[in-house]
């Protein structure tokens, strides 16, 4: 039997053909994605036309007509508003942010002085980059450095008035820096007061039971404006005459509180969430309560609601715009002060501030939401379902 | 060592330390103690309030609410003068807070559906659009977003005497919108009254065709015939009556529109801002609670030979109800909370008008009681709504 006369028997591997080309390339995806049914279709064209008719003025608007350098209105201004651009002109004034920049950042901080609240910016980011990445060692040091020296250090260096350093009054903090204090203190108070007022509310004796419940319920009750007010309005009517509180402590106060109420709830749906042998383990091994919760249940809690606690934290980091209405000049604050500057209004200050202001807090806000899904996808450990 | 735990010493010690390591006796004593420094904490805060209250020559107690207000809170659902009292002006603040939570909820409930739905859709350009929307507007201060429609939209709008004209004889310019206001006739009361009866007939209409329909299986047309009593009653008697509405159309005039009725800049930036903010969290809710409802439970549906329509209504839409509805309601009370952000643009809700008050009558117990018991009850309320809702929807398991 010589091979010649059997059928044809293939030896070796055909190369792979590709997709047919229907299944691949960007015509497949266009009909997968885009137009798979007759009302797939329709959407598609309707979004289109919803695309077409927003994008192309905006990206024309913010970027092909802005202004980009100038010293004064003029170049944000019409003619017949005494400006050089054409009539009926419209565009992004890039220049009254560019001149506006450090104002922002500092609001009427002295300009000689805005190298204080610069170090401790330096430094807040040098403390803050390390202890968000999870790989870096040393992560006691720096959450001491990061929550217990640098803000004495702030507190010591911004307002000054010790060693030499002339005294800055809260009433000239501003922008961006007074936003980031702000939240940062909000947080860093809000995260322990929160998980106590949550232990306190599950707790099993009465009274302190009552008491946590009181506070969050009616903290969470009312607008944050209104804590604002009490804040800035009752606060002073509580405390003894001659004892008078910094605007801006208030204003901490407020914010802190606020955020404790709500941080209290997160830490509570972790704390149900842990299942009861686990409090009855810690307690068969003879464990104190504070260890209980600091070794076994907490660890476990807290993992379990860090989008709610990132969430809390985001809804901080907006609320802190609030400021604005008792007469304090956060980057809100800060950006409409400006609008009613002679030398730059027109009628696309506001816009442009505002777009700017609104990108700042869209940036610090949509970063802390994607953080808060790595360390979710980090610390899961296999246990969910 | 070894025997340690055996030994007398150890009971002992057991028994001598049992008072102080007794949990209920400690139990008992924390809270003595936080009651008494509790205690004196609100003594001394009473004490300085009394002080200096006393020395600020302010009355505590309600009766400022019946003092003259003297000023004119702009926008106002019920009437209201400068000779009308605080305590009026803080009612006139409560309904304007009212309306502006409810247009407010019942706009963001609409965008935030279509959003959440878009953001399932299989078309990826209506996806990425939604995600894009949700992204934006969930993290930018809605305080910001008040802003933008107020000083960065609405404010630069032109003049009411070249206010840009809309359809439906409506105007917009930087002092509102500006549409015409319904007149009602004489027997334009009867149209109300066939509205309210074809609503209570479609009520018993749908309790009756429910109990056929347990009773019998047979179906009964519900939705057109409820859609036919509702639209058509009040239509035919809006005819029969000669059909007594005119409107009251607004005229550009010189400098100004005159007629009509006019939606202030305030409102609407408050309203635009408040309902695309709330939208963004609204979409992540409904997405959430769809996609809590198991696939296996569409299979299932359709192996039983249901139509898709019908799966999505009677199999989809309730499961996903229970999971959507509890922070759906909270949101709602977000809203209503974040309406106090009128303040900042000075649309005359309660907390505007009662800091106007507080800044009048320095009585600032009073006004901060007032929103405290306010806002506090319309959480109440919600929370209320949502218990018997949970209690009403929960699953019924063996």
């Amino acid at each position: 039997m010589s091979l010649s006369q059997t059928n044809f028997v293939r030896q070796e591997m055909l190369p792979q053909e590709p997709a047919p080309l229907s299944a691949r390339g960007a015509i497949s995806w266009i009909r997968q994605n885009l137009v798979a049914t007759p009302k797939d279709a329709v959407l598609t064209i309707l979004a289109l036309f919803l695309l077409a008719w927003f994008v192309p003025p905006a990206v024309d608007w913010l970027f092909i007509k802005a202004a980009w350098f100038g010293t004064d209105r003029s170049v944000c201004a019409t003619v017949a508003q005494g400006g050089v651009q054409p009539d009926g002109w419209s565009g992004a004034c890039w220049a009254f942010v560019g001149s506006k920049f450090e104002q922002f950042l500092f609001g009427r901080y002295p300009v000689d002085e805005r190298w204080r609240p610069m170090v401790v910016g330096v430094l807040f980011v040098i403390l803050l980059v390390p202890m968000l990445m999870p790989k870096l060692p040393h992560k006691g040091i720096n959450a001491i450095l990061l929550f217990g020296v640098l803000p004495v250090f702030s507190f010591i260096l911004l307002p000054g008035g010790l060693f030499g350093l002339p005294f800055v009054e809260t009433a000239l903090w501003g922008g961006l820096m007074v936003t980031l204090i702000l939240s940062f203190v909000g947080i860093a108070v809000s995260l322990p007061l929160g998980i106590v007022l949550a232990l306190g509310r599950r707790s099993k004796m009465p009274v302190i039971k009552m008491l946590c419940t009181m506070f969050i319920e009616i903290v969470r009750g009312i607008p944050l404006i209104t804590v604002l007010f009490m804040a800035s309005v009752m606060l002073p009517l509580f405390l003894p005459q001659g004892v008078t509180f910094d605007k801006f402590l208030r204003a901490l106060i407020g914010v802190s509180m606020f955020a404790s109420a709500y941080m209290a709830e997160v830490v509570r749906g972790g704390l149900q969430a842990i299942p009861k042998g686990q409090y009855e383990g810690a307690d068969s091994l003879g464990l104190s309560f504070w260890q209980k919760m600091n070794l076994i249940v907490l660890p476990q809690a807290l993992k379990l609601v860090i989008p709610g606690i990132v969430n809390t934290f985001i809804g901080l980091f907006k609320d802190t715009s609030l400021v604005s209405i008792i007469g304090m000049f956060d980057l809100l604050g800060i950006v409409r002060l400006n609008f009613s500057d002679a030398n730059w209004a027109s009628a696309v200050t506001p816009m442009t501030g505002l777009v700017f202001a609104g990108f700042i807090f869209w940036l610090f806000c949509f970063g802390m939401s994607r953080y808060s899904g790595f360390m979710e996808r980090m610390l899961d450990k296999g246990h969910k379902r | 060592m070894t025997v340690d735990a055996t030994t007398p010493s150890g009971k002992n010690h057991q028994s001598s330390g049992s008072l102080i390591y007794d949990p209920k006796v400690r139990g008992i004593f924390y809270q003595a103690v936080t009651l008494i420094v509790l205690a004196l904490v609100i003594y001394w805060v009473i004490d300085n309030t009394v002080e200096n209250l006393r020395r600020a020559n302010i009355a505590s107690g309600f009766g400022f609410l019946n003092g003259r207000a003297g000023f004119d809170p702009g926008q106002k659902l019920i009437a209201f003068t400068s000779d009308s009292t605080y305590g009026r002006a803080l009612i006139v603040g409560f309904t304007n807070t009212m309306l502006v939570a409810i247009t407010g909820i019942i706009t963001a409930t609409i965008i935030g559906f279509i959003v959440g739905i878009g953001r399932m859709s299989h078309n990826w350009l209506i996806s990425r659009l939604s995600l894009a929307y949700v992204e934006l507007f969930r993290n930018i201060p809605p305080l910001l977003v008040i802003f933008f429609w107020y000083s960065g939209v609405l404010a630069v709008l032109p003049q009411a005497r070249d206010a840009i004209s809309l359809p439906f004889t409506t105007y917009l310019s930087n002092r509102g919108l500006a549409f015409p206001s319904p007149v009602f006739g004489e027997w334009a009361f009867l149209t109300f009254l066939a509205l309210i009866v074809a609503i209570v007939a479609s009520v018993l209409l749908a309790r009756w065709s429910n109990k056929r329909q347990m009773a019998t299986g047979q179906t009964f047309p519900l939705l057109r015939s409820i859609a036919g009593l509702v639209i058509g009653l009040p239509l035919l008697v809006f005819l029969l009556t000669g059909a007594p509405l005119t409107f009251d159309y607004p005229i550009a005039g010189k400098f100004n529109l005159t007629g009509g009725s006019v939606i202030g800049p305030e409102f609407m930036s408050l309203f635009l801002a408040l309902s695309f903010y709330t939208a963004a969290f609204i979409a992540e809710i409904v997405r959430a609670g769809i996609r809590g409802v198991s696939k296996g439970q569409t299979e299932a549906a359709h192996a039983l030979g249901i139509r898709p329509s019908l799966t999505t209504r009677l199999v989809v839409v309730p499961q996903a109800m229970r999971i959507i509805i509890p922070p759906l309601t909270s949101q709602y009370l977000n809203l209503t909370k974040n309406s106090s952000l009128a303040i900042a643009v000075g649309y005359a809700d309660l907390v505007a008008l009662g800091g106007t008050i507080l800044n009048q009558t320095g009585q600032s117990i009073e006004i901060v009681t007032i929103w405290i018991i306010v806002y506090l009850s319309l959480s109440l309320l919600t929370s209320v709504f949502m218990n018997w809702f949970n209690a009403k929807m929960a699953l019924v398991e063996r």
